[in-house]
């Protein structure tokens, strides 16, 4: 087990200093430990941690009263929580209606081509998550991307490899903004 | 809070509205286009020029317009400019500034809109104004704007500048001059019908909660908007977002209920945000709370942030997600009126039927029963997305044309002509050109095998092909689909097995009467809207476009396919 297990003893100690934990316990106090409140926590936690580790997800269970079978099937629910780690960046290809009637298919296939990952995948080398989207609401510019958090419209299978590709060998995305 | 400061906050607010202003559309389309920029921009230039009269720059919400984006509007003489860049800033103050100068020679009318705009390419030229005047072009001319009255002319963010367009004055009016009962009864006289989709008469809903006997009851309100390519409930979260809550208050007030839910997807962080910073300051304003208006009615309102399940847009599934469970619906009777979150009674409406709330307590029953038709009153918001000339947010009377909708108001197809467009996403249908002159309201839409659902509205071109809307649609609800009943579940998959089959030309002809068949066994024995529901993109383009299908089954060849 990684180390988050040694982190959370009684809920209350954290030998390692991470900050996060205490984050977490804040969130889950505002909420009176309520078992209700366990979406809102695990979105909090997902924002702390960037996925929902296991040892995390046990501490929750326990600190909200549930039974663990439960906010895993919470967790494996909602397509907005993660078990697994995402890369350093993400391409978020949206495949609503507005964007699948201009082509937004021909998008993932061209970042699956660069990549050599399908959707919902990570490379190897954690550098890029690619995953799809139901809709961003951003149908005005269809079809639309989301890298690294920015949405870019309008784009063509060309104009979104060239901004992947650099993301694929630099650590960070400095073509947005 | 009371009514006289109400009062004059909003008359000391209408002044700095009505002064002259730089209006930034800060959300949605336009930030994608990098409207934050522009209006950085725009306040630099206005910082570093020497200017004599004092120019105000305002992030808004959404104009509308979302496909010609970053849209920059110059008020009070309401000059609409469009795909304005970074570098444009400067220009543009300057020339807003100088057109504010008085000049004794010649009254300088606004600059006239241009047919065409600027090449973009040039810095720091003036951008010619939008060729989409809102005064002039139909775009603009043939809305009727009630919902979205004050999107794209407020700032969000800003509590007062919703006070200065008679914000929060409706719940005033409600708690003072209104009972509870009266409140219900105006809501019947206008008939109001539930925006989100299904057109469930408003009054009758608020009156069924209203009944129950006393005690906990809960307001909730709906803003799960998964319909992919509908984004009229973001906007109106984003733009407008205390007119929801004034909506929500009132509603509360008469059927008695003193905690509110807004359950809003998750991925609309800046709709999120903006509800946030509107619960916060109504809060403070004592308009939320406890002892609203000093009166004796507490309504409190929580954000419930969603994680992503199509299914949670279900009435008794987004209770169910609420609660911390999984979104999964449960039969109904009981109705969520009777016995709803936690099992108590709950009025559950839609972002839009809350935002046309404050309006009808404001103006009366009557006013929004004569807009619209007969049996579908008031405006409906859609969101015009897909193979379009304009793509963006529009507010029409119930009953405009889908003809005026598209070539009107839209533009038309971008290249060639439209085939169909397709309302109520997953669970609607496709319409084809020939029925362009059906009036969109509830009634005729169902009878076109369509639904009006939340608003979405997709223009297909020629080169769409039906049954690979049919399987898109297919393949969501398979994904989206909960579990928790076999027809949904199993159903999904297998018509969506089929449609793949019928779409690599490997089925046979018997095999198009068999999804038929199956498409009516999953709509007639699913346990919720989703299921119900599913069939309905399949039959719609089965009846309007079977040729497509027939050209795609094996053993028949283009010619003789009898249509």
């Amino acid at each position: 087990m990684s180390k988050g297990s040694q982190n959370i003893v009684d809920g209350k100690l954290h030998p390692s200093g991470d900050k996060r934990f205490r984050v977490l316990e804040a969130t889950m106090k505002r909420h009176q430990y309520q078992p209700n409140a366990l979406i809102e926590v695990l979105h909090k936690t997902q924002e702390l941690f960037g996925y929902l580790e296991q040892d995390v997800l046990l501490h929750i269970a326990h600190s909200l009263k549930l039974p663990p079978s439960q906010v895993y099937g919470v967790v494996t629910f909602y397509h907005f929580f993660s078990l697994k780690p995402a890369g350093i960046h993400t391409c978020v290809v949206c495949m609503g209606t507005a964007c699948f009637v201009k082509e937004a298919a021909s998008l993932l296939t061209a970042v699956e081509q660069v990549a050599h990952i399908q959707a919902g995948e990570t490379t190897r080398d954690g550098r890029l998550s690619l995953s799809t989207a139901r809709c961003l609401g951003a149908c005005g510019s269809a079809p639309a991307v989301v890298l690294d958090g920015h949405v870019v419209g309008d784009q063509t299978p060309e104009t979104l490899r060239n901004q992947v590709k650099p993301m694929m060998d630099q650590p960070q995305y400095e073509t947005a903004i | 809070m009371d009514l006289k400061e109400l009062q004059t906050l909003a008359k000391q607010e209408q002044a700095i509205l009505n002064a002259p202003c730089i209006r930034c559309c800060t959300v949605g389309g336009c930030i994608a286009a990098h409207a934050l920029e522009v209006k950085q921009q725009i306040e630099v230039a206005i910082a570093t020029q020497p200017l004599t009269s004092p120019i105000q720059v305002r992030g808004v919400g959404c104009m509308g317009l979302c496909s010609r984006g970053p849209l920059v509007r110059l008020d009070p003489a309401g000059i609409l400019y469009d795909q304005v860049t970074p570098d444009q800033a400067p220009a543009l103050v300057q020339s807003f500034h100088a057109s504010l100068q008085p000049n004794p020679l010649e009254d300088t009318p606004p600059i006239p809109p241009s047919p065409h705009s600027q090449p973009k390419s040039q810095s720091s030229t003036l951008p010619s104004p939008s060729p989409y005047q809102p005064q002039h072009h139909s775009f603009f001319t043939l809305q009727h704007p009630i919902v979205l009255e004050n999107s794209g002319h407020i700032d969000p963010l800003s509590i007062k500048e919703y006070i200065a367009k008679d914000g929060y004055l409706a719940l005033y009016q409600a708690l003072y001059e209104m009972t509870p009962s009266e409140v219900v009864d105006q809501m019947t006289q206008s008939g109001l019908r539930g925006r989100g989709g299904g057109g469930y008469p408003t009054g009758l809903k608020w009156s069924t909660v209203a009944k129950m006997p006393p005690g906990q009851k809960y307001v909730i309100c709906n803003g799960d908007e998964g319909d992919p390519g509908a984004f009229m409930d973001r906007s109106v979260l984003e733009s407008d977002p205390h007119r929801v809550l004034e909506g929500m208050a009132i509603a509360a007030y008469a059927v008695g209920a003193n905690q509110g839910y807004i359950y809003v997807r998750g991925e609309y962080p800046f709709a999120i945000n903006h509800l946030q910073t509107a619960i916060r300051q109504a809060r403070k304003q004592g308009l939320l709370g406890s002892q609203i208006f000093e009166s004796p009615f507490d309504f409190r309102i929580d954000l419930r942030i969603g994680a992503g399940a199509f299914v949670c847009g279900e009435e008794t599934a987004l209770m169910a997600s609420i609660e911390g469970k999984r979104g999964l619906p449960h039969p109904r009777p009981p109705y969520p009126a009777e016995s709803g979150l936690w099992g108590c009674p709950t009025l559950i409406n839609n972002v839009e039927t809350f935002a046309n709330i404050a309006p009808i307590i404001r103006n009366g029953a009557a006013w929004f029963a004569g807009i619209g038709t007969e049996q579908s009153n008031g405006t409906k918001v859609f969101s015009l997305a897909g193979k379009i000339q304009n793509t963006g947010l529009i507010e029409v009377p119930m009953g405009t044309s889908l003809r005026q909708i598209v070539e009107q108001m839209g533009g038309g197809v971008l290249n060639g002509t439209a085939k169909a467009v397709q309302t109520g996403g997953p669970s609607g249908g496709c319409i084809p050109a020939h029925a362009f002159d059906t009036p969109v309201d509830y009634e005729s839409l169902t009878r076109l095998g369509s639904i009006m659902g939340s608003g979405g509205m997709i223009v297909m071109d020629q080169s769409t092909n039906m049954v690979d809307v049919a399987r898109f649609f297919m393949e969501f609800c398979m994904e989206e689909s909960c579990g928790k009943c076999i027809p949904c579940r199993a159903g999904t998959v297998q018509l969506h097995q089929l449609l793949t089959k019928i779409r690599n030309g490997q089925a046979r002809l018997e095999e198009l009467d068999q999804l038929n068949q199956l498409c009516e066994m999953v709509k007639q024995t699913s346990l919720c809207g989703l299921g119900q529901s599913a069939p309905n993109p399949v039959l719609s383009t089965l009846r309007f476009f079977k040729d497509e299908y027939l050209t795609l089954v094996q053993d028949l060849s283009p010619d003789d396919d009898g249509l």
